[in-house]
C-alpha cells in the first residue's frame, strides 16, 4: 500500500462517516449536500484545470537559478526575505514548490532559507490564492489569512537558525 | 420543510470565471508560448502529459473535500461550533483548529470548502486560520504525498517540528488583528 491509497482510503472513509450521519438526519439533509458538494465541486473544476496544467508551463519557464541561487546559507535574514517573496511568487500545485526547494538544498541553499521558501510557498503562493482560495473561501477571510500569516516563514526561519540543523 | 434555499450560506458566491482566472490564463498562454519557442512542440506536449496525468489524480481528492466541506456544513450544530470554536473560544479553540487540520485528510485543496463551511456554521476567523494554516503546514496529506520524496525525511521532519507552533500563533494573532479591525464583531455584509 503507498502512502497516497492510504490518504485516500482515509479521505473517501471521512466522506462516508459524515455522509451516514447526514442519512441518518433524513433523505433530504443527505441530496442536498450532496448536490451542494457536487455543484461546488463542478464549479471549481475549470480552475483546478488552469491552475495544474497551467503551473507546470509557468514553472518551465520561471528562472530557477533566480530563485535558488539567492539562498545560499550566508545570506542571512536577506535571504530569507528573498526566499519569503520567491516562494509567494512560484506558482502553487503540489509540487513546484518542494521541487525547487529540493534543488536550492541541493545546490547549497541554506536550511533556514529553504525552510522558509517551503512554507513561504505552502502559504501564499499566489496562484494558488488566487486561485483556489477566494473561489472557496470568503475573500475578505483569505486576505485576511494571508496578512496575518506573513510573519510565519520569518519565525520558521528565525526557529530553525535557533534550533540548528539535526 | 427540508429544502432551505431561503437562505444561501454566506461566502459561496459561485462565480466559475473571473478576474483572477483571467490573469492566471494570461501568465499560462505567455508561459506555454516561451516553452514553445525553447523547446518546440514536445516541449508543450510533455509537460501538458505530465500535468493531466496529476490533473487526474487530484480530481477524486477534490470532490471527496466538496462532498465533505457539503456535510459537515450540513451536520455540524451551530451553538457547538461556536462554543468550541467561535471567538470566545480561547486558545482551546485555536488547538482544536489546529488538530483538526493536522488530522483532515486529503491532498491539494481539501481544506479549503471544510474551512469555508465551518466559517458559515459559527467559528471564527483565529480557529480558521489555525485550520488553514495547520492543514498547509502540518497537514500529513502534502508531506507524505509530495514532500517526503521530494525533499527527503530528514527535511520534512524537521520542517514539520518547526512548524507545530506556527498555526496556533497564526491564529492568535488573526484574533487578534480581528478584535481590533472589527470590535464590534463582523462588519455587515454588503447586499449582493
Amino acid at each position: 500500500m503507498t502512502a497516497a491509497l492510504i490518504i485516500d482510503i482515509l479521505l473517501w472513509g471521512s466522506v462516508a462517516a459524515v455522509g451516514s450521519i447526514a442519512l441518518r438526519r433524513g433523505r433530504s439533509v443527505l441530496t442536498a449536500s450532496l448536490r451542494e458538494g457536487s455543484m461546488d465541486f463542478i464549479n471549481i473544476v475549470p480552475r483546478i484545470a488552469l491552475g495544474v496544467i497551467g503551473s507546470g508551463y509557468i514553472a518551465a519557464v520561471i528562472p530557477q537559478e533566480i530563485i535558488t541561487g539567492w539562498l545560499g546559507p550566508d545570506s542571512g535574514w536577506l535571504g530569507v526575505t528573498t526566499a519569503v517573496i520567491a516562494g509567494a511568487a512560484t506558482p502553487g500545485g503540489p509540487v513546484i514548490g518542494f521541487s525547487l526547494g529540493a534543488v536550492a538544498l541541493k545546490s547549497g541553499g541554506g536550511a533556514p532559507q529553504v525552510i522558509a521558501y517551503v512554507i513561504a510557498w505552502a502559504l501564499f503562493a499566489f496562484q494558488r490564492l488566487l486561485l483556489f482560495e477566494i473561489p472557496f473561501m470568503p475573500a475578505r477571510f483569505v486576505w485576511f489569512r494571508a496578512a496575518v500569516s506573513l510573519p510565519i516563514p520569518f519565525l520558521a526561519a528565525a526557529l530553525a537558525m535557533a534550533i540548528g540543523r539535526p | 420543510m427540508s429544502r432551505r434555499e431561503a437562505e444561501p450560506r454566506p461566502g459561496r458566491i459561485r462565480k466559475p470565471i473571473g478576474w483572477s482566472m483571467i490573469v492566471i490564463g494570461v501568465l499560462v498562454a505567455i508561459s506555454a508560448f516561451l516553452v514553445y519557442r525553447r523547446d518546440g512542440i514536445d516541449g508543450v506536449t510533455a509537460i501538458l502529459t505530465n500535468d493531466l496525468a496529476l490533473f487526474g489524480g487530484i480530481l477524486p481528492r477534490v470532490l471527496a473535500g466538496c462532498l465533505l466541506g457539503a456535510f459537515i456544513a450540513e451536520i455540524l450544530p451551530h451553538e457547538k461550533v461556536s462554543q468550541s470554536l467561535g471567538p470566545q473560544s480561547g486558545l482551546k479553540g485555536l488547538l482544536i483548529g489546529t488538530a483538526f487540520g493536522a488530522i483532515l485528510p486529503g491532498g491539494p485543496f481539501t481544506a479549503y470548502p471544510v474551512a469555508s463551511a465551518l466559517l458559515s456554521v459559527g467559528a471564527d476567523f483565529g480557529a480558521t486560520i489555525a485550520l488553514v494554516v495547520s492543514w498547509t503546514l502540518i497537514g500529513y496529506g502534502r508531506a507524505v504525498a509530495w514532500e517526503l520524496p521530494i525533499m527527503g525525511t530528514d527535511f520534512t521532519l524537521w520542517r514539520l517540528v518547526i512548524s507545530l507552533p506556527l498555526p496556533v500563533l497564526a491564529g492568535a494573532l488573526g484574533r487578534f488583528v480581528y478584535i481590533r479591525m472589527y470590535p464590534k464583531g463582523a462588519p455587515p455584509r454588503v447586499p449582493p
